[in-house]
């Protein structure tokens, strides 16, 4: 069975939500400690959304220099599966696995809503599970959401497919290009501002047109990255 | 206690919405002579003795890879708190 690692840093909020979505898209979730140079032998890493550090300095920006950090980048240079999401995608932008860094939102407020992405890039580990253009919603909820990053950068990020993931109907932050999530050139590392593993069991995810809480959109994450390592070992 | 002082400000580029906010709070007060503010930090760090330079080395190293992060921030200066020495 695959085995993701699932990191804990002071002030992450979601680690057990992301740990939830591993074992329901039928994978072995195993915690990480931010303190502990151990990655025990993980297949692949998420790093899940919160405050760490209590966004003190900037987002993400004293978590990049925890133990734990330096084994993800080793092993997330390596070619192991890593996805970031909110917190965790600041710290893949601070760390550099990533480039672009996240400000506040434009309209400067806090903002927690379901939200429309289109799957712009379904080669990524985390993403395969997708079709090309395929619509999907998942929560968001955020204050320093809006992605930024050159013009060069961003045109290299276009050009090289590697927007991963942009938002539809509503720039929710003022992002570039409504970028929701990139990726790298390998594909094997991922992050993006909303979050997938808020919708993976009905019940609890977000509305959709039909009924309320069903949404299960988010799971497609999970079930990528689970099925592609199966698929390499 | 000597104290470096590192300045650091969100890139010209790049739009500061919390600059934004506080610049549209000042004329509700009655500040109307400002055209616009923007917001940066500013950090102390304190030294046990005299300010050598290789601290002051340490000191631009550490603005430049922890106290800012050169995507969306510039590092504006580094320098001793009451010296005329500017980073």
């Amino acid at each position: 069975m695959a085995r993701i690692g699932v990191v804990t840093f002071p002030g992450t909020l979601d680690d057990r939500d992301a740990a939830r979505a591993v074992r329901l898209a039928g994978g072995e979730a195993v915690n990480l400690f931010h303190a502990d140079a151990d990655l025990q032998g993980v297949d692949g890493v998420v790093l899940p959304g919160g405050f760490s550090y209590g966004d003190y300095l900037r987002a993400g920006a004293i978590s990049r220099f925890s133990p734990i950090m330096e084994k993800v980048v080793d092993a997330a240079k390596g070619g192991m599966p890593v996805l970031g999401i909110c917190n965790g995608f600041q710290v893949l932008t601070e760390v550099h696995l990533l480039p672009g860094s996240m400000i506040k939102n434009e309209h400067l407020h806090f903002i927690c809503r379901d939200q429309v992405l289109r799957v712009e890039n379904v080669d990524t580990a985390w993403s395969a599970d997708y079709e090309a253009g395929q619509e999907i919603t998942i929560p968001l909820k955020n204050q320093d959401g809006q992605y930024v990053a050159d013009e060069h950068t961003l045109d290299a990020l276009e050009a090289e497919g590697r927007v991963a993931f942009r938002y539809v109907g509503w720039n929710p932050n003022g992002s570039r290009r409504d970028i929701a999530g990139i990726t790298n050139e390998r594909g094997n590392v991922v992050g993006l501002m909303p979050h997938p593993e808020h919708a993976v069991e009905p019940g609890f995810g977000p509305d959709s047109k039909e009924i309320g809480r069903r949404g299960t959109d988010g799971l497609g994450f999970f079930t990528s990255a689970i099925a592609g390592l199966v698929a390499t070992t | 206690m000597p104290t470096i002082v590192v300045h650091v400000m969100p890139k010209p580029e790049i739009l500061d919405p919390q600059g934004k906010a506080v610049g549209a709070a000042l004329p509700r007060l009655g500040f109307e002579g400002f055209a616009g503010v923007r917001q940066g930090k500013r950090f102390e760090l304190t030294v046990d003795g005299e300010v050598t330079d290789e601290l002051l080395a340490q000191a631009r190293e550490a603005a430049e890879t922890l106290l800012s992060n050169p995507v969306i921030e510039d590092v504006v200066a580094v320098e001793v708190a009451g010296a005329e020495v500017a980073g």
